[in-house]
């Protein structure tokens, strides 16, 4: 029971760290970084954080269980891909954004199947689709783009609530989180997620099926890249097999930073949405000093790392000097 | 136990029945890729006969040389149940510091350039083995870390520069095409790396070592075995090799940017996957892996003679990642029934 509060009690440490940090940041940046405070760039900022944002949510249940999906920024560009030549094809585009999104949930099932029906571990498995989703993207559309997507669509996705700072998508976006959280943190499907996470053999025999469980986690996954991947190429109003190339770097990182164990078991999601409001603020500011989108990409793999290494590092620090405060308590009797 | 204790006092000679499973386990794998790759080259040759040209026949060995090189490190650190996804980028910083030291030395012998190769590479590599070590930190998320840090490094120090063929030493481009014996000095290297690499896994301590650590980390740590210290050294090898692949890249291709060998990461996995090594850690050979880079740029150079969309190279190598370690999966779950049958009946 004591153990239970003192590891709730770091997990919101690590939160409410996180949480800080972005707050100062947030103040640094607005103060230092020119036009970083003003509203524009706040629109921006938003609009930049959404795919990481929305990805992120199923991503904080996979890994919660111990798995890992590193295929997603490619079902992002397949789908992107997809719904460009299907544009090109003459399909309406209220027919074409359900087909990307069940595409994307197809993609996710085939995950699922690898890694819960044949048992093969996610990493691998998930390695080998983002190459091969990857490819089919470019497969599908080449090098080319597609652009000429109805205004109605584009101009909501990019467009603000009256004209003010905060960008349309961000009520789906809210309204994603607020469903994937309550799931996660209030339902019996995130006590198994948890479970399943934090010893899958004692989850399976206390009546969760893991496999199951895990499946419908990909295939959330796939539809929400799939969805993503819609939102990206009506933002950019461009449709390329590249979109989002790389992006599984920053959900992983996001995931990470806001306090999601890599070994499973453990992590919240505002945890993880502080993650992504960190890392899209750090990266933004960044860029605002002209600094190359590939030289951020050191910040955000420094970042990865650190947020799996410093748990750690506190954690054997703790315990290190626990053993030799109880050790030379009683041994030196001078002190 | 008992089945050995009899062959010595009969003298006949005995066959362990689990390693000759596993030994044929493999050489099935190896069996299988060498078939494919003679059904690939005959039909390829069949459709063009340009495919069996001397100088396509050339562009592959070079481009196997390169992989190979990289494939054996990944296997190295495969066998010991991590990954390295760091090698793409670690090829491109150490290609672009070899493009800037023969450009800014022309009198520079390319032996020097070699070593700094797999310095940079091993610098590299030592990161990823300490924090793996004492970090406690997953190999996979260390490395997807400094897969994007060290590629942010050669674009940091780069910018948008390119080193172009006609600004490097004819002595150091020559290194890249010129030959022994009628053998690609590339080809030589990397056939040096192979059987160095194959000879230690094989016969030596060390090496055998990596593959006890990946069946069973715990027990290769209650074994006396120096866990970390071998996970430092995995790493540093994976580096190292990542960086001379660098240095062979520079040589052979002459351009490099900060950008050369981004995505080499998929390639080198499913190489050394499709060669037999498993992603569990604790089987495969580098010879497997060598052959798998060979498979792949078989198929690379086989789709461009066949006028095949050259897009669907990728996505070959993402479905032959799928196959191998579906075929694996299949491969375990026999044997261990198999192995269960044979125990029962004992």
């Amino acid at each position: 029971m004591s153990d239970q509060g003192n590891r709730l009690g770091r997990l919101l440490s690590w939160d409410a760290a996180v949480v800080l940090v972005t707050v100062i940041v947030l103040i640094v940046a607005s103060g230092a970084v020119e036009n970083f405070g003003t509203s524009r760039n706040f629109t921006f900022l938003l609009l930049d954080l959404l795919p990481i944002a929305l990805i992120a949510l199923p991503m904080t249940f996979i890994i919660v269980t111990g798995e890992i999906d590193l295929s997603v920024a490619s079902t992002l560009g397949l789908t992107s891909a997809v719904m460009g030549s299907l544009w090109d094809a003459g399909l309406t585009i209220e027919a074409i954004i359900p087909l990307c999104i069940v595409l994307g949930a197809v993609l996710g099932a085939l995950n699922g199947f690898f890694v819960t029906v044949l048992k093969l571990p996610s990493l691998a498995v998930t390695i080998g689709t983002l190459a091969l989703y990857r490819g089919l993207a470019f497969v599908v559309l080449g090098d080319g783009a597609v652009a000429d997507f109805p205004r109605a669509y584009t101009s909501w996705v990019t467009g603000t609530i009256g004209d003010g700072p905060i960008p349309n998508v961000l009520v789906p976006l809210i309204v994603a989180a607020l469903i994937f959280g309550v799931v996660l943190h209030a339902t019996p499907i995130g006590r198994g997620v948890f479970a399943a996470g934090a010893g899958e053999q004692a989850a399976r025999f206390a009546g969760i099926r893991t496999g199951r469980l895990k499946f419908w986690l990909y295939v959330v996954s796939g539809a929400v890249a799939g969805l993503a991947g819609v939102l990206w190429t009506l933002r950019y109003s461009s449709a390329r097999a590249d979109n989002g190339f790389g992006a599984e770097l920053a959900v992983v990182a996001a995931v990470l930073l806001g306090g999601v164990s890599i070994f499973g078991g453990k992590g919240t999601l505002p945890g993880v949405l502080a993650g992504v409001v960190l890392l899209a603020s750090l990266q933004n500011a960044l860029r605002l000093q002209d600094v190359s989108n590939e030289a951020l990409n050191i910040v955000t793999g420094v970042l990865l790392i650190v947020s799996v290494l410093l748990p750690n590092i506190v954690s054997s620090a703790r315990t290190a000097l626990r053993r030799r405060s109880r050790a030379t308590a009683p041994v030196s009797p001078e002190r | 136990m008992t089945v050995t204790e009899e062959a010595r006092v009969t003298g006949k000679p005995t066959v362990h029945p689990r390693r000759s499973w596993t030994a044929n386990v493999l050489k099935a794998r190896e069996a299988g890729i060498v078939l494919a790759l003679i059904v690939l080259v005959a039909f390829t040759a069949t459709q063009n006969s340009r495919f069996l040209s001397g100088q396509s026949i050339r562009d592959i060995l070079l481009g196997t040389a390169i992989l190979a090189v990289l494939a054996v490190g990944q296997a190295i650190v495969m066998i010991t149940r991590n990954i390295d996804l760091s090698v793409g980028s670690v090829l491109g910083l150490a290609a672009f510091a070899a493009g800037t030291l023969m450009q800014d030395n022309p009198g520079l012998p390319v032996i020097v350039t070699i070593l700094v190769g797999l310095a940079v590479g091993a610098v590299c590599g030592l990161v990823n083995g300490a924090l793996v070590r004492f970090g406690q930190v997953p190999a996979l998320v260390v490395t997807l870390g400094t897969l994007y840090a060290y590629r942010g490094v050669s674009f940091f120090w780069a910018g948008g520069r390119q080193i172009n063929a006609d600004k490097l030493p004819v002595s150091f481009l020559d290194f890249g095409t010129a030959s022994l014996l009628g053998v690609p000095w590339l080809v030589l290297i990397a056939l040096l790396v192979l059987v160095v690499a194959g000879i230690v896994l094989r016969s030596y301590r060390g090496g055998r070592e990596l593959y006890a650590m990946g069946s069973s980390p715990q027990a290769a740590q209650l074994a006396g075995i120096r866990v970390g210290r071998n996970t430092s050294v995995a790493f540093l090898v994976s580096g190292a090799l990542a960086g001379l692949a660098g240095v062979l890249f520079a040589a052979r291709f002459g351009t490099v940017d900060a950008a050369a060998g981004t995505g080499y990461e998929l390639n080198v996995v499913a190489a050394a996957v499709v060669g037999g090594v498993a992603v569990f850690g604790g089987s495969g050979s580098v010879w497997g892996a060598g052959l798998g880079a060979l498979l792949l740029t078989v198929i690379g150079s086989a789709l461009a003679v066949l006028d095949i969309n050259q897009f669907w190279q990728q996505a070959i190598v993402g479905a032959l990642i799928l196959l191998a370690i579906g075929a694996d999966r299949l491969v375990a779950v026999r044997v261990a029934k198999a192995l269960k049958k044979r125990d029962s009946h004992v």
